[in-house]
């Protein structure tokens, strides 16, 4: 099947490219989209908004979640906020500074077409989330509260208080469950996608484990959206949930559709520091306390006095000292960079060495106690709780963890991927970040997506499709729904001596060693070497107790780091490609005489598209095929992007 | 390092009758999380060809809402504010018998050990905890502004997590805490009041259908709760519902409302 890279962009002016297309939208008539069914996979901010959305609009909607219920989602961990261009601070923001600064935050790979329509949208969220009764915070006068984040220099996050992913869940979550109330989505939770059914490059349908009785069942549709999220799980410690991972993305990949950039992932600078083996994730904390907090470590190695006896004049501010444009502030790419190398320095505090301090001391002193708990006092109560350290009286020990991947599923500009019908939003999708995401825009992206751009693309759509389903008996389902107890049968037939969580230990501890925050030649190609073996151990190895027609979460882990393993290593062979360093992907090669990351626009300045290519085993895929999409900028010339 | 004997309830799917069984876990340090002690217990069963123990539990942050266990006879253990997934090994005396039991309450319905159906909460919420507003039909959101006060009241009320600790604590398994949050939310705030006294008529309505008991004031839900939202809230919810019964034209067609008499 030949690959068409069409991003089928509008033409006309960036500013004016959105509503052409929307003018140009073919539409369904009120009394038609009832003959439509559509289903969504996910229901976080993206997938519960679009959900919702559609159902609005009269479409059939069948939404799936892992979850118990639609409100586990993890952007229900989203800290910080919201951004959106209102410009209510009269401090000079603009649509077109928000697209600007996604770009540049980006560090240029991302297309301008789509950053522009989500800074276009990005008013309309914050109307849609305040009419739905989300609880932002306010200012004594009862206007909207804003405050800045990482990478920008206006106050455009709209927030509530550290639980805006919360809140804005919760909003999409109520347009849901108005939706499931009226019948018109059919909710199935604790039921998770394990694939897609496409046939002659159109999708038809899915295929679904129930993970209480085990039962593996096939749901028919006239387009299939994937909101699954991102792929932060194969560094197994990382900011995401549990249960967060790539199997529906990685499925739909092995179905055809393209991934692209899957190497662009976000390093978080400010996570509380691993405390032992045993860890189970890491927890963020809030890129907001960037705002007030400062970043230091002792200026000399070896300094284990207390951080309040050390003096300022024998502190190392070094963020502030090196960017002092931005200072603590900087994109998170950079803040994390610049973490890493102080800490490899040995200048890193903490038992492990692994942690800088992240400092309120000043801000208390300056705004007062008060105010900066009303801040961020449940970020205190957090760290409190999970460090025994009261970060009022001794600083924060911060240290970079796996948060958000800008890789997904190929898109074009109706965010439908290169398989007919397949759409992909949210964190899910490649297609606004670049190689690097700024604070607070990913839940812009993912409402953006779903409340307003997916369903009018997905209408669209299906104005060209006939109403009658492709029915679940057919060979298409067939071969898929087979293939599909195959593999459940192979994993429970392993019966070796390790559990899942063994196996994504080791891949995790290989994937953050070698394609972590700082990238090389030598370490990607270790890496490709190590993880076949590794998964040859697994699929040797692998130990699952009970059975697979029940709920067994054993099973559930161990197809998912199945997905990981062969995920990985495209992962690398993306990175090892990128010789180039940008955003988040950081090349040791690619660095100029101050340690900054060197981008190679003449070489790079494409989205990498990859393609799979089956091997001679159903779990050991050969390297994939390279597909690129040259990115034109047009608004926007390129620059080295500094923050200094 | 500490070592515990951990009584832990065991029910299969298919079991009618699930039983305590307990289990020794060794080298537990205080810096983990009691759900990473419950994965070391885990490993062990695994290894020993054993079944582990099912429990519910995702974002790991306290927030997502979706562990919950009895821990020494208390929803969450008895750290205040504190969901089972931020509670750690610190807070247990080394050598020690911790005893771990599932949600219990008739809306709960056991799947399998420590895991329950919790989907009562959400028909609950289905039945009317939202602002019926379609996508794209706001006004600029400044227009209409909220008192800060009242921001913060309705952004507390906003908070919980849906955990379902207030029903487990509850000797009536009553849910008025969990819906007096949602109701108290959108009752704070001008966008919430057109559908004020319906929603808070169909959500106690579907509250009581789906076997959740009423309040009788012992505020062991406040205390339980691991977002330390007042109970005060169902005050507010008492007096949304009462203003509804008597002048809602919608409550003299429920059929409910004769239950609620005998």
């Amino acid at each position: 099947m030949p690959i068409s890279l069409d991003s089928r962009i509008p033409d006309g002016d960036l500013a004016d490219k959105w509503s052409n297309q929307q003018a140009n939208f073919k539409l369904v008539s009120p009394n038609n989209k009832t003959k439509y069914k559509v289903i969504v996979i996910g229901s976080g901010l993206a997938g519960a908004s679009a959900a919702a959305t559609l159902a609005e609009q009269g479409y059939q909607v069948d939404c799936f979640s892992f979850n118990d219920s639609p409100r586990r989602a993890h952007s229900v961990a989203a800290q910080g906020g919201i951004n959106a261009a209102k410009n209510y601070r009269n401090d000079g923001d603009s649509t077109y500074r928000l697209f600007y600064d996604t770009i540049k935050g980006g560090d240029f790979r991302s297309r301008e077409a789509n950053v522009y329509r989500l800074a276009e949208v990005s008013g309309q969220i914050i109307d849609h989330c305040v009419a739905q009764g989300i609880p932002f915070a306010r200012d004594y006068a009862g206007y909207l509260d804003s405050r800045s984040f990482g990478g920008v220099q206006v106050s455009r996050t709209f927030y509530a208080k550290g639980q805006t992913g919360q809140q804005l869940l919760l909003g999409a979550y109520g347009a849901l469950n108005r939706q499931i109330h009226l019948g018109k989505v059919r909710m199935f939770v604790r039921s998770e996608m394990l694939d897609v059914v496409v046939d002659k490059g159109v999708a038809q349908g899915i295929i679904v484990r129930n993970l209480v009785s085990g039962e593996v069942s096939r749901f028919n549709a006239h387009a299939v959206i994937i909101a699954s999220g991102g792929y932060s799980n194969m560094f197994y410690l990382s900011t995401n949930a549990l249960s967060s991972n790539v199997t529906a993305t990685y499925r739909a990949y092995k179905q055809g559709a393209l991934f692209a950039n899957p190497a662009f992932t976000q390093i978080h600078p400010t996570c509380i520091p691993a405390s032992g083996e045993h860890q189970s994730k890491l927890t963020l904390m809030s890129e907001s306390l960037r705002n007030d907090g400062r970043i230091w470590v002792p200026a000399k190695q070896g300094d284990h006095r207390l951080p309040a006896d050390i003096p300022h004049n024998e502190r190392d501010y070094f963020l502030e000292r090196r960017y002092p444009a931005f200072g603590n502030l900087v994109p998170r790419d950079i803040a994390s960079r610049a973490v890493k190398q102080v800490c490899d320095k040995g200048l890193g505090v903490g038992p492990t060495g692994h942690g800088v301090y992240l400092d309120l001391a000043d801000a208390i002193d300056s705004s007062g106690r008060d105010i900066i708990e009303e801040r961020y006092g449940n970020l205190f109560e957090m760290y409190q709780r999970i460090t025994s350290e009261n970060p009022e009286k001794t600083p924060m020990r911060i240290y970079p963890a796996a948060h958000y991947t800008m890789g997904g599923l190929w898109v074009d500009y109706h965010l439908m991927s290169n398989i007919k019908g397949l759409f992909v939003i949210g964190e899910a999708n490649f297609s606004d970040h670049g190689a690097n995401r700024l604070g607070a825009s990913a839940l812009m992206q993912g409402l953006a997506d779903g409340y307003f751009i997916v369903p009018s693309c997905v209408s669209h759509y299906l104005t060209e499709q006939k109403p009658q389903l492709v029915d679940t008996t057919s060979d298409s389902f067939n071969e898929i729904d087979q293939s599909v107890e195959n593999r459940v049968a192979d994993l429970l037939s392993i019966k070796g001596q390790h559990s899942a969580d063994y196996f994504h230990r080791k891949l995790g501890q290989l994937m953050w060693d070698n394609c972590g925050m700082a990238r090389s030649e030598k370490g990607l190609r270790k890496a490709l070497d190590e993880i076949p073996k590794l998964s040859e151990q697994f699929w040797q190895q692998l130990k699952i107790t009970g059975c697979g027609k029940e709920l067994n979460f054993q099973l559930e882990k161990a197809g998912r780091v199945a997905d990981f393993l062969e995920f990985s290593q495209l992962v690398c062979q993306d990175a090892l490609h990128r010789s180039e360093s940008c955003g988040g992907h950081f090349r040791q090669e690619s660095q100029n005489a101050e340690g900054e990351a060197l981008r190679n626009d003449d070489d790079f300045s494409y989205v990498a598209a990859w393609q799979f290519k089956s091997g001679k085993s159903n779990h050991q895929p050969e390297p994939a095929t390279l597909h690129k999409e040259p990115l034109r900028h047009e608004a926007v010339a390129p620059d080295q992007r500094s923050y200094k | 390092m500490a070592n515990y004997r951990v009584n832990i309830w065991r029910q299969d799917q298919t079991e009618k009758q699930g039983r305590f069984e307990q289990y020794r876990v060794e080298d537990i340090s205080e810096d983990m999380s009691f759900l990473e002690m419950l994965d070391v217990l885990n490993e062990k069963l695994i290894s020993d060809d054993l079944v582990p123990v099912a429990f519910d539990h995702d974002c790991r942050e306290g927030i997502c809402g979706a562990c919950g266990l009895v821990i020494n006879g208390i929803p969450h253990g008895k750290e205040c504010g504190t969901t089972t997934c931020q509670l750690y090994m610190r807070h247990f005396t080394a050598d020690t018998e911790i005893t771990i039991e599932p949600f219990r309450a008739q809306a709960f319905p056991l799947i399998k050990d420590l895991m329950v159906d919790r989907s009562s909460l959400d028909r609950v919420l289905q039945s009317g905890g939202y602002v019926s507003v379609h996508t794209g039909a706001a006004a600029d959101a400044n227009n209409v502004l909220i008192a800060k006060h009242k921001a913060d009241d309705a952004f507390t009320a906003a908070t919980c997590i849906g955990c379902g600790a207030c029903v487990a604590v509850c000797r009536n398994a009553s849910g008025m805490l969990f819906v007096a949050a949602k109701t108290s939310q959108l009752a704070l705030l001008p966008q919430g009041q057109p559908e004020r006294l319906e929603r808070s008529l169909s959500m106690v309505k579907q509250m009581q259908d789906e076997g959740f008991g009423n309040c009788s004031n012992h505020y062991e839900c406040e205390a339980a709760c691991p977002k330390n939202i007042p109970a005060s809230y169902i005050a507010q919810l008492n007096r949304d519902f009462l203003n509804a019964s008597m002048t809602s034209k919608e409550y003299e067609s429920q059929t409910h409302c004769k239950s609620l008499e005998e």
